[in-house]
């Protein structure tokens, strides 16, 4: 019971903060670089740096995250979700095959993330499974999920367009983004099956 | 003692988000409506909710700039707003001369207007929610096939400059919401929903490619031009592209 009422206290506490829109101006947390593999940043984000966006999100483990923990990564976006049939497998080997490409010490700097558009089915478990069943679960690749209108904001960074079509489908654009180790989004590329080389050659090139 | 604190909390709660038509607001009961996306034509259950009666001013904006000056254009971040970002405006809190305060906020990105809803306790209206609203005309949930209802929303869109005529200058809609058509686009909140040919849309030149090719598909009568133009137009802008032309209302959820 008493579990119970911290909890109400919590989910109420939170639902607070997303009225007070002045949130975030305070979170002046640093973070520290300690990965030596990471380029090391200093100073301020930059104005285009998708870690500005104030959003939390869960990755396949459960884990509670941030955006911005991926800083100081080379982050290969795209959005996807897991229940999907038709595009989606095609994108994920896309990513795959990006994967594949990119050579063993580039590959050590970059993050492979999916981000799902349908956070509603794809529960950390449903991520889970979905990065075991492409052999997709390590440190490397991230899925992630946030609440819907976080989901929408990054697709509006992206330039990803979705919309749920019918209970168990959306439409969505394939697009695959390369962030830089700041989070500026330095390529993208739009479609299936097309010609990668351009993706990689931005990849290497970030991790130079 | 404490859980007696926890219930009252609880209970303010509640009637926080149950209760009060929000002023300037108008209440709109929800319904099916086949919405236009491309060639799907299904129908689309839309809740109860609230709209602001009236686009967001100038003048109001000022205000949630001085609340916010994290959005004031000296301040904002490209990610959020790009350079046309408040254009209309000598420096951050001043409208260029000419300009009407009480005229709809425009060159405004969909980052601020999504903020500026934020903080007044809303958001965005959906895309379909706004469509549901926008398909009424005086009288009529839904006046789309109807001619002088298309050929004002027509003859709008070759009218220049509408952006400057004060909110409220156009009809007063069945709901009693105003100028919906008439003096600028709207941004909603899935305005990135918009996949009008499928999977083609390019984002290197996607404007052009998009607002010609998307608004000439399909559209065999002035209701499909018409709400055509609105769905390429949104499929066709970013968001941290700011435009003379569109502006912003705010909704609300109904418990």
């Amino acid at each position: 019971m008493k579990r119970y009422i911290i909890f109400s206290l919590t989910a109420l506490l939170s639902f607070g903060m997303l009225y007070s829109c002045s949130e975030n101006e305070e979170k002046e947390v640093k973070e520290e670089e300690l990965e030596t593999e990471r380029k090391e940043f200093t100073g301020e984000l930059s104005e285009l740096s998708v870690y500005n966006l104030p959003s939390d999100w869960t990755n396949q483990n459960g884990e509670e995250i941030k955006l911005e923990d991926l800083k100081g990564d080379i982050v290969v976006a795209v959005m996807i979700y897991t229940t999907c049939k038709a595009a989606c497998p095609r994108l994920v080997a896309d990513v795959r095959r990006i994967y594949d490409k990119v050579s063993d010490k580039a590959n050590k700097q970059v993050k492979y993330v999916f981000v799902s558009i349908d956070p509603e089915t794809d529960t950390p478990e449903r991520m889970k499974e979905f990065a075991k069943e492409n052999e997709m679960d390590n440190d490397q690749w991230v899925f992630l999920r946030g609440d819907i209108e976080d989901t929408r904001e990054f697709a509006a960074v992206l330039a990803v367009s979705y919309k749920r079509i019918s209970p168990i489908d959306f439409s969505h654009s394939n697009i695959i983004s390369v962030f830089d180790q700041e989070g500026v989004l330095v390529h993208q590329k739009e479609g299936l099956g097309v010609d990668d080389s351009s993706t990689i050659e931005a990849i290497e090139k970030l991790a130079m | 003692m404490f859980s007696k604190f926890v219930t009252i909390v609880v209970i303010m709660f509640f009637s926080f988000i149950s209760f009060g038509q929000k002023e300037g607001m108008a209440l709109i009961k929800g319904g099916t409506y086949i919405p236009l996306y491309g060639t799907d034509s299904m129908p689309v259950k839309v809740d109860n909710f609230q709209i602001d009666k009236y686009p967001v001013t100038n003048a109001e904006f000022i205000q949630f700039l001085k609340e916010n000056p994290k959005w004031k254009k000296s301040n904002v971040i490209a990610l959020y707003a790009d350079g046309n970002y408040m254009r209309h405006f000598k420096d951050d809190f001043t409208l260029n001369e000419g300009e009407n305060p009480n005229a709809p906020m425009t060159n405004v990105s969909w980052f601020a207007a999504k903020k500026y809803c934020e903080c007044e306790g809303k958001r965005l209206p959906t895309l379909d929610e706004w469509e549901y609203v926008g398909m009424a005309d005086e009288k009529r949930i839904d006046a789309r096939s109807k001619d002088d209802y298309n050929k004002f929303i027509l003859s709008w869109y070759e009218k220049p400059n509408t952006y400057s005529q004060e909110i409220g200058s156009t009809f007063k809609n069945y709901w009693g919401v105003y100028d919906m058509h008439g003096l600028v686009w709207e941004w909603t909140q899935d305005f990135n929903s918009v996949l009008i040919s499928g999977e083609s849309r390019k984002d290197v030149d996607g404007s052009s490619n998009l607002f010609c090719g998307g608004a000439a598909l399909g559209s065999s009568d002035l209701m499909n031009y018409a709400a055509f133009m609105r769905y390429a137009f949104r499929g066709s802008v970013k968001a941290n592209y700011s435009i003379r032309t569109l502006g912003f209302r705010c909704a609300t959820s109904i418990k």
